[in-house]
């Protein structure tokens, strides 16, 4: 199980915006009628989305009424899943999957580089506020380890120099671009591919 | 191997492209209503003599699945939800087919909940594949915009809806009843069974869960018959699978084999080889970090389907394959698997909540040689005490690596765990004191 912090310093009101109010409304409507809780998550993500990427408590109070449910059912599930930051975190979020597939492929290369470039420790904000990191979890694309997700977005066929180049790239402020980095094609055998050769060449 | 005709995913590299215009060209959607006329029945005894095994896992009969939700709605409406909480270490397969083949999964959802009788669909995808979601709801747009699904789908006079929802980060959801809970928006704990969720599922409601893949390749098969699914591959093991090839080769991929190919031969040709050479293998873990691994003995002749894989010891799971050669410490990345299983308990059954970070401790110090003889037989003890005392299939999941490290790598463990337990020597030390917490 795993333990989440709680921020200590929390705002002291929310409410959805006008959009956000909008797309939470419809949102409901995807579920049947007097099933609103199921909402919980998708409504939880767009506050996040709203709040900088993170939950504060009030949101979930909001949230909580907003589907006519208890506070702590909302608090219960907030906590459960870990995608859901209940503490700020940078504007670039990175996470570094090091579970065994990728760590056989080198993924502690990757969290050495971010210990050296963000902070020393996970889920620390960088000096200039405005990147975290964190190990996390397989995040499902084993075959293009080692790998990371900066807030939305996969980096695949990661190795410590390309790494050190994105995190350049994002102190710089310039643009990123996700995908492989080895510049293979999704998840085919690079350079030996021996299925669907008349496709690939037509 | 496989001849390219008869592979179902002929977009999984993308070569090309997802979109509906491309997808109708490679067959999606041809005559999805003609399909559909020839009934309910025809279409569940045509799964059901393909003998397509679900793909998430377990492997369980598709066909017979669907034929245990109620022949007639009731007082209550019946539900398809679609399981693409693909997070099992070492497995990447839903992925692709979410960004790369969502018409196949579309109109299979189609299908399938025409069969059991259901007018809505949930796909719950982790909330980690947010771009994957955002092209499948393109998908789904245009399958809309098309009068394919929505109001009389098809032409068919069959209503079908389709939603995404999205997980947020916890791999215990991909259980399915766990899933369902996450659905009705409470945390994902799995229920206990009996009731099964074809008759109590989602809100109460008789529910039928598969995944990506299982529905997938659903309408290929209604298309090409069961005979031509059942003649790859061997009996009760048919047809074609993703295997996810990972770990230390030299080309890790994606690929679509029949069921019961030779592990040696995927790794061989698809993935380039072990790095290092064939010699170079250590094990390899056959089906997602819950399955038991393989040493290199086995590795040789073992062929990747259900019943191959059980006769080992081992399984098929998600085909998530995990070659771990030499250069790799064993214990260590066992440990790194046990760490896994450690954060992604949900705390529901204590033999899995307490015994999955016992397991990761014990394993820790044992890569590190600080375990004492004992503890190698108190491990796998409590592997034992773990399996089959959970409400769900976490708890084998977590101990079965364990055990299988403990049946193919004893000697290595033991031989860099073999001092005396302090216990032992210093008789001082209070009997139930946790050794390690000592300074030495």
């Amino acid at each position: 199980m795993s333990l989440k912090k709680i921020s200590k310093e929390q705002p002291s009101d929310f409410e959805f915006s006008k959009k956000n109010l909008e797309e939470a409304r419809k949102i409901i409507k995807n579920y049947p009628e007097g099933k609103q809780q199921s909402a919980v998550m998708p409504l939880l993500y767009l506050a996040q989305k709203q709040n900088d990427n993170w939950i504060p408590l009030v949101a979930m109070k909001y949230i909580a009424k907003f589907l006519k449910m208890p506070y702590i059912k909302v608090y219960e599930v907030a906590t459960f899943y870990s995608m859901f930051n209940l503490s700020p975190v940078g504007k670039y979020f990175l996470q570094i999957c090091t579970t065994t597939p990728c760590m056989i492929r080198g993924a502690y290369d990757i969290v050495n580089v971010c210990k050296e470039k963000i902070s020393d420790k996970e889920k620390q904000l960088s000096k200039d506020k405005i990147c975290s990191w964190m190990e996390v979890e397989c995040l499902g694309a084993c075959i293009n380890a080692p790998m990371m997700q900066i807030n939305d977005d996969y980096y695949e066929d990661l190795d410590r120099d390309k790494t050190e180049k994105i995190i350049n790239q994002i102190l710089n402020g310039e643009k990123l671009i996700p995908g492989s980095y080895r510049g293979r094609k999704n998840s085919e055998p690079e350079n030996n591919r021996k299925t669907l050769l008349n496709i690939k060449n037509a | 191997m496989l001849k390219d005709e008869d592979r179902i995913f002929t977009n999984l590299y993308n070569d090309l492209g997802p979109d509906i215009l491309s997808a109708q060209k490679r067959g999606d959607w041809v005559n999805t209503n003609e399909i559909i006329k020839k009934g309910k029945e025809w279409i569940i005894n045509e799964i059901k003599s393909s003998e397509l095994r679900g793909r998430g896992g377990a492997g369980f009969p598709t066909g017979l699945k669907w034929s245990f939700a109620p022949k007639e709605v009731g007082s209550r409406p019946h539900y398809l939800v679609i399981n693409a909480d693909e997070s099992e270490p070492g497995t990447c397969k839903d992925r692709d087919i979410l960004r790369f083949e969502p018409h196949k999964l579309i109109e299979g959802c189609l299908l399938a909940a025409y069969a059991v009788n259901a007018n809505k669909c949930y796909i719950y995808i982790r909330g980690e594949y947010f771009n994957e979601g955002n092209k499948l709801q393109k998908a789904i747009n245009e399958a809309y915009e098309k009068k394919l699904i929505g109001i009389n789908a098809c032409n068919s006079g069959w209503d079908f809806d389709i939603y995404i929802h999205y997980g947020a980060g916890a791999y215990i959801c991909g259980e399915e009843t766990a899933l369902l809970e996450s659905l009705e928006g409470k945390k994902g704990q799995p229920r206990l069974k009996p009731p099964f969720p074809a008759l109590i599922g989602l809100y109460g409601c008789p529910t039928i869960i598969n995944n990506v893949e299982t529905i997938a390749v659903v309408p290929t098969i209604l298309r090409k018959g069961a005979k031509w699914f059942a003649s790859i591959g061997k009996q009760k093991n048919t047809g074609t699978k993703i295997y996810c090839i990972s770990g230390n080769v030299n080309n890790p991929c994606n690929v679509e084999e029949e069921m019961g190919i030779p592990l040696k031969e995927l790794i061989e040709k698809h993935a380039g080889g072990v790095i290092g050479g064939w010699e170079n293998l250590q094990a390899v873990i056959p089906g997602g970090s819950s399955m038991p691994l393989l040493p290199k003995k086995i590795c040789e002749t073992i062929k990747m389907d259900f019943d191959s894989l059980v006769e080992h010891k081992s399984g098929l799971g998600t085909a998530g394959i995990v070659v771990i050669n030499k250069d790799q410490d064993i214990i260590k990345c066992m440990a790194r698997i046990a760490r896994f299983y450690k954060h992604e308990s949900c705390g529901q059954c204590t033999p899995c909540r307490e015994g999955a970070g016992w397991m990761w401790r014990m394993l820790e110090r044992m890569a590190k040689g600080e375990a004492s003889r004992d503890e190698v037989d108190m491990l796998m003890d409590v592997t034992k005490q773990i399996e089959g005392h959970t409400i769900c299939a976490f708890g084998e999941g977590s101990a079965w690596p364990v055990q299988g490290l403990l049946r193919h790598f004893k000697k290595e463990v033991a031989k860099r765990n073999n001092f005396n337990p302090l216990v032992n020597t210093n008789k001082n030390i209070p009997y139930l004191v946790d050794q390690h917490l000592l300074e030495k």
